[in-house]
């Protein structure tokens, strides 16, 4: 243990109550030691949950650790807080540069630098975004055989769907709070919906046809991934003409099944699914 | 060479691709590969073809379009697949580096001239 660390410690522990955790857990995570980063974080967040500055680092913490989805929300979370606050501005955006939505991405880069125009780093982020961005367009032109969509209104990362109608929420359902689970289905090993419902584009709902046809596709999937030696599966996406699909598995007995609309990028479809996932381990849980 | 071996040859030489088939979706049945060794084409073309067909069922059910592709993220890779005419299906495995965003672009466009 470095002498920073070991006396940002004895500072918490003999003030638990002060903001020493901010240092420290920013200091774990800077040294490679995310778990018990993520622990400090967490406490100290559970003291100020109002507190912009933690939910920010506790998503520089999640992002190390790969869980995007994680880092988006608590991101979001600090906008919600400091609406102008550039660690989660630039942490947004670089999470849907990552996912190809350029244009948000430079949405949020360009908040951040009317936030703190002396940041040179913003300025460069959105130079190098605009530049890949340029170059995607021109390479993704030529092979491109459908039309392209129409572009849509920018979903603001709080709200990630608010582009399309709303359902009415079943408070019981896992994914309330997401479209009311519009186009979210949970689905067990037998092939029966557990939650959420997924209307065809003619009105009609076809989450229990759909289930049926998803019995059996993780263990599927599971044989494929290990005879190839490509260990664990983690997610099926499918792109079709009128619709993109996610899905995943929240545990092991379990896939959830993501539908968006085509003009929504896959990427996003992803994210969207894994926040799903996180809903229904938990609603599990509580079922059990 | 064969209008699947010239779409084999494309796919493979995208950065990451370990190998690439063309099967029967119906039955997996292999009709053209290019696989490096201890890559099963066997086992990937009716595991990877049997998936396939289960996931056109769902989008059907779904009341969707067939999908144009599919892409089995794991730990250590990923198996791409993209339905062709003729009840062929064009499968890739694939690294955990491989540019998979290529890749799509070439199954994409090889599965639209395997006839």
């Amino acid at each position: 243990m470095t002498e920073d660390i070991r006396a940002l410690t004895t500072r918490l522990a003999e003030e638990p109550g002060s903001l020493a955790f901010l240092e420290l857990a920013e200091a774990l995570r800077r040294r490679g030691q995310l778990d018990a980063a993520g622990k400090v974080a967490r406490g100290g967040l559970s003291k100020y949950p109002g507190l912009a500055g933690a939910h920010d680092l506790m998503a520089r913490i999640l992002s190390d650790q790969g869980d995007l989805a994680g880092a988006f929300d608590a991101w979001a979370d600090a906008l919600r807080i400091d609406p102008m606050r550039t660690g989660a501005l630039k942490g947004i955006a670089f999470l849907y540069f990552r996912a190809g939505d350029a244009a948000a991405a430079i949405e949020h880069l360009q908040r951040a630098a009317e936030a703190d125009p002396d940041d040179e780093s913003i300025a460069q982020a959105l130079a190098k975004v605009r530049r890949e961005s340029r170059s995607f367009s021109q390479r993704s032109v030529e092979p491109e055989p459908e039309p392209r969509p129409e572009p849509q209104p920018q979903p603001r990362p709080e709200a990630e769907s608010r582009a399309e109608p709303i359902a009415p929420a079943d408070p019981g359902s896992p994914f309330a709070d997401m479209d009311g689970g519009r186009s979210l289905v949970l689905v067990d090993a037998n092939g029966l919906r557990l939650a959420g419902s997924l209307p065809a584009p003619s009105g009609e709902e076809t989450g229990d046809r759909v289930a049926a046809q998803l019995a059996g596709v993780s263990r599927e999937a599971a044989r494929a991934t290990r005879l190839l030696g490509l260990g664990t599966w983690q997610s099926i996406t499918l792109e079709s003409s009128d619709g993109h699909f996610v899905l995943v598995r929240p545990t092991g007995e379990t896939v959830l099944l993501a539908a968006r609309e085509q003009s929504l990028p896959m990427a996003r479809v992803v994210l969207l699914a894994e926040r799903a996932a996180r809903a229904a381990r938990q609603w599990l849980e509580q079922v059990r | 060479m064969t209008g699947a071996q010239a779409a084999l040859d494309r796919v493979t030489r995208v950065p990451g691709v370990r190998g690439a088939l063309v099967a029967s979706a119906g039955d997996g049945l292999v009709v053209a590969e290019q696989l490096m060794d201890g890559v099963d084409g066997r086992a990937a073309a009716a595991l990877a073809g049997s998936l396939v067909g289960r996931l056109v069922r769902t989008a059907d059910g779904a009341g969707r379009r067939p999908p144009a592709f599919v892409q089995l993220r794991a730990e250590r890779g990923s198996i791409l697949a993209a339905p062709c005419p003729n009840d062929l299906v064009l499968i890739a495995v694939v690294g955990p580096d491989a540019n998979v965003g290529l890749a799509r672009l070439e199954m994409l466009d090889a599965a639209g001239r395997l006839d």
